[in-house]
């Protein structure tokens, strides 16, 4: 997975990465806040929780496609678990209503567990795949479980970059 | 002077307006002691929070309270007068299940009023701009306002979701808008006086066992207390078992009230449940087949038993407003991760969201301010090593020495001025402001704390920001090193 990647950033070859950038932090040393993207929620199965994997415009010269696909998807299939009505979440519900809800002062809820993972996930592809573009990812818990914000980043340092046309990216490797 | 900053925390603010040498790094001890704000003190709806954030509750509770008077002092006359009576009498068992029952309704009692209903936070500045992007791109022509309601499928019916003027969201369907507690809770069923709260999708079940268990004990304790008045006529003769027994004629009286109106909730409840509707879609009638042939609700999963184990049985989500995280516009804080890192302070994702949020303030800023100067040392001697975070948006010469959270606080009161104005506009009943939010003592001694630290922050921030930066910044370099 980590190869492709790799690839394109080193050769600078994709039209995605014009300039390089050692790390995250000359990254946000000079970069702005550019634009932000928000991901609105899919309501067509119900109210589980499920965003559009439609792609947004904004990130067309960003992002591959694909990429940005995969993400969403895989936080869909996250969220998906996490509310799974199934053999697990009974017996976890039926427990903590015996012991009057007690038990959850040591354990957690297999929804909190599951966040977790989002959370680790989502920081994952932001250092591996979104921050090297100039975009970054923010965890959907923190806004209400109603959007994923995307935040777009200008390389301010590239000089005569006119607005929105310039990309960023670094190697995240070292 | 700066002896007496120490004593008051409110002293310090206002010597540090004064005082011009402000920027040295020796004010920075004592506005540390400025305290931290939780999240739940900055709450925009109208709710009350005690134990620290901790518990939430409606603004009114004057009924809770009613509510567990009339539990207690009818269950406490119950143990007192008549268990000793009928313990005797046929069997120890009936205090046991009697005390078995109350402590289940009280603790389910106390889960649904102190827990969050499922509220759903208030839409960022950035979220509400965009929507309002989108809702006018859509509308077709000029002279009409712009449809404020989505039409979403869910299998097969359409749905319509409405815009909340007060949240500035479309609102998820199911969720609806409680104007007693002026907050958006999802999968709305109903305002709860007798609990003290709203009544929606993370309380829903503890709410319907409350009432479950709360028939049973009151059935109970009429049908007990009625056989030990009437074991004891035999023994003594009616009138004078009741004036031996004076408590039992009270728990009778209140215990048959309250039957007809708990059990008839419990049954109702019960089949709202078994329907998988809330009690605003039934009420509304919805779903009902008047409506159209081919009315039917979408959420049902088709059978009675998966209803109702989805509801009381199915997964309970989290909060979704972080009532005990920090709010990071309070910069004195000694502990970096938590300050300027996330908006809604989930602990998660701090290292990642370190970078998005003190720039989500200040865009339009650093555009102006920093234009011409290389990122790093834009912000001079004290701030050399910090993220390039502009100033206010108040004329640049001004302070350049500003850091992001004292963005982010005239940002956030103007966010919460823009409410008040909703609410002002609606003709509302007051509300809560951050300022009257209930605090623990230790706080009030801040004063308002929105209104002071606005001009504070912009005088000690680049020393204390220093360290606070480079701490940021080491995370970020941490997330780098993969």
């Amino acid at each position: 997975r980590p190869e492709p990647n790799r690839k394109s950033l080193e050769g600078a070859e994709s039209p995605y990465c014009p300039a390089t950038f050692h790390n995250l932090q000359e990254l946000r040393h000079s970069a702005s806040l550019a634009n932000k993207v928000f991901i609105q929620r899919d309501y067509s199965e119900g109210t589980t929780c499920r965003f559009q994997t439609k792609f947004p415009s904004e990130l067309d010269s960003r992002i591959e496609r694909t990429l940005f696909e995969d993400t969403v998807k895989t936080l869909n299939n996250y969220y998906a678990e996490a509310e799974k009505i199934g053999g697990q979440s009974y017996l976890e519900g039926c427990l903590a209503c015996t012991t009057a809800y007690i038990i959850f002062l040591c354990m957690e809820t297999r929804y909190e567990k599951v966040l977790k993972k989002i959370g680790r996930y989502i920081q994952e592809q932001n250092e591996k795949i979104y921050a090297p573009r100039g975009l970054l990812i923010t965890d959907p818990i923190e806004r209400g479980m109603r959007v994923i914000e995307i935040s777009i980043y200008e390389d301010r340092a590239s000089s005569g970059s006119s607005s929105g046309s310039s990309s960023t990216s670094g190697t995240s490797a070292r | 002077m700066l002896h007496l900053g120490v004593a008051e925390p409110m002293r310090d603010c206002e010597y540090s307006q004064i005082s011009t040498r402000s920027s040295t790094p020796m004010e920075t001890p004592f506005k540390k002691r400025t305290p931290k704000r939780r999240k739940w003190q900055a709450f925009p709806g109208r709710n009350k929070f005690y134990c620290d954030g901790r518990i939430m509750m409606a603004r009114q509770t004057g009924v809770f309270y009613l509510t567990l008077v009339l539990i207690l002092v009818t269950s406490g006359l119950f143990f007192s007068f008549d268990c000793p009576f009928l313990s005797v009498k046929l069997t120890p068992a009936i205090p046991v299940i009697g005390g078995v029952l109350f402590v289940f309704v009280l603790g389910t009692l106390f889960r649904t009023s102190f827990s969050d209903p499922g509220v759903l936070p208030r839409a960022t500045p950035d979220e509400a701009a965009d929507l309002e992007k989108q809702i006018t791109n859509c509308s077709s022509s000029g002279y009409r306002p712009p449809p404020r309601t989505k039409e979403v499928v869910i299998n097969g019916q359409t749905v319509k979701l409405k815009y909340c003027f007060t949240c500035k969201i479309f609102r998820p369907p199911r969720a609806s808008h409680c104007s007693l507690c002026d907050n958006c809770v999802d999968r709305f069923d109903h305002h709860c006086p007798w609990v003290g709260n709203c009544v929606g999708k993370r309380n829903y079940r503890f709410f319907y066992l409350f009432i479950l268990s709360l028939s049973f004990l009151t059935i109970f304790i009429f049908a007990f207390v009625i056989t030990h008045v009437i074991l004891r006529s035999h023994q003594e003769g009616f009138l004078s078992a009741l004036k031996n027994s004076p408590a039992s004629v009270l728990e009778v009286v209140v215990c048959f009230f309250s039957v007809w109106s708990i059990v008839g909730l419990s049954g109702f409840h019960t089949y709202l449940i078994s329907s998988n509707q809330t009690t605003n879609e039934d009420i509304k009638g919805s779903w009902s087949s008047k409506r159209g042939k081919d009315n039917y609700n979408p959420y049902s999963y088709g059978n009675i038993f998966t209803n109702c184990c989805a509801a009381l049985c199915g997964p309970l989500p989290p909060s979704l407003i972080n009532r005990r995280g920090f709010v990071e516009s309070d910069t004195s804080q000694p502990t970096p991760p938590t300050n300027g890192i996330t908006m809604y302070g989930s602990t998660q994702s701090q290292s990642h969201m370190a970078a998005a949020t003190p720039l989500m303030q200040t865009e339009t800023v650093i555009l102006t301010n920093e234009g011409s100067l290389p990122g790093r040392t834009s912000l001079g001697g004290p701030c050399s090593g910090a993220l390039p975070l502009g100033g206010q948006p108040t004329p640049p010469t001004s302070n350049p020495n500003l850091s992001s959270d004292s963005d982010m606080l005239p940002l956030r009161k103007d966010h919460i001025d823009g409410l008040h104005h909703h609410h002002t506009d609606g003709g509302h009943h007051p509300f809560l402001t951050p300022e009257e939010a209930p605090s623990p003592p230790g706080m009030l001694p801040c004063g308002s704390p929105v209104g002071h630290s606005h001009t504070v922050q912009g005088f000690y921030n680049p020393a204390s920001q220093d360290s606070l930066h480079e701490d940021s910044v080491r995370g970020l370099v941490k997330l780098s090193s993969v």
